[in-house]
């Protein structure tokens, strides 16, 4: 019953939060607004998302976020600094191949997300199959340890929260 | 509030307006700088989130320092910034690459599929 009207209890939660953001008060009208969007918007929209995701660990997800802004900070800073300072036909831009050996769709539409805010990279195709994702890196003189770094500092953490 | 503290947030405020007004201003001279498409891309999906984003965590405390409250609504901006720019990026990058104007010699999956992008139409299950 309970789960038949909570669908995704994580998203409903997140709805709850999302309002209070949102009116900026901590009112009990607000709560009671929240609460009725938390209900309705997951029953109507769980027709286009049947599974609940996976996750088997919510702590190491918010590790995981704090490290995705860490790295966010200095990828600015990486790529300010390819953009002022190196000439431009010294940019080495190249294509990466990533495998993948994450399944679930969450987990891999999080990994996409996080490579293209993440240092000079950018998730661009996934392979028809979902088992590659082509990365298009600004300035890799080694495209490998690109790949090798994307693969051990995301994609493992990733494969431990949701696998 | 001790003026210490005032102090030190009006520097924090201060800090984050020059500090997004200058990442924003690289992102947008790196549109013009780059040569290629696929390098364009990245500029603006960069040096814009913590150019956006400074200036909304400025624009989050800089009541604080006369009284007023912690304002929350910026962090819900910055949030759905991080949620959407990937996909906007994604949904360019795959433009390019289905008219060909992106970067030559795209290597192969390594799975024996072609790229979703590239592959046959699928029909609708």
């Amino acid at each position: 019953m309970l789960k038949r009207l909570y669908p995704h209890p994580y998203l409903s939660l997140t709805l709850v939060a999302l309002w209070f953001l949102l009116v900026n008060d901590w009112k009990l009208g607000s709560l009671v607004m929240a609460v009725i969007l938390a209900t309705i918007l997951p029953l109507v929209t769980s027709a286009w998302w049947p599974d609940r995701p996976r996750i088997r660990h919510p702590l190491r997800l918010a590790s995981y976020t704090a490290l995705v802004f860490w790295d966010i900070i200095v990828a600015n800073f990486q790529v300010a600094y390819v953009i002022l300072f190196v000439p431009r036909d010294k940019i080495r831009s190249c294509w990466i191949t990533v495998p993948l050996d994450l399944d679930s769709p969450e987990a891999i539409s999080l990994l996409a997300g996080t490579i293209t805010m993440t240092p000079g990279t950018l998730s661009s195709d996934m392979s028809a199959c979902g088992r590659a994702l082509l990365i298009h890196a600004l300035n890799a003189p080694h495209p490998d340890t690109v790949r090798d770094q994307i693969k051990s500092r995301y994609e493992a953490r990733l494969k431990r929260i949701f696998e | 509030m001790s003026p210490l503290l005032q102090t030190a947030l009006e520097l924090i405020v201060a800090a984050g307006l020059v500090g997004g007004g200058f990442f924003a201003l690289v992102g947008s001279w790196g549109l013009i700088r780059l040569p290629r498409p696929m390098q364009r891309l990245h500029a603006p999906t960069k040096a814009t989130t913590i150019g956006v984003g400074a200036a909304l965590l400025a624009s989050s405390i800089g009541d604080l320092p006369f009284g007023g409250p912690l304002s929350m609504q910026e962090w819900l901006i910055t949030l759905f910034l991080l949620l959407t720019a990937p996909v906007s990026a994604l949904f360019l990058a795959k433009t390019l690459i289905l008219r060909g104007e992106a970067d030559p010699n795209i290597p192969e999956t390594g799975t024996g599929q072609p790229w979703a992008t590239l592959a046959d139409e699928r029909k609708d299950p």
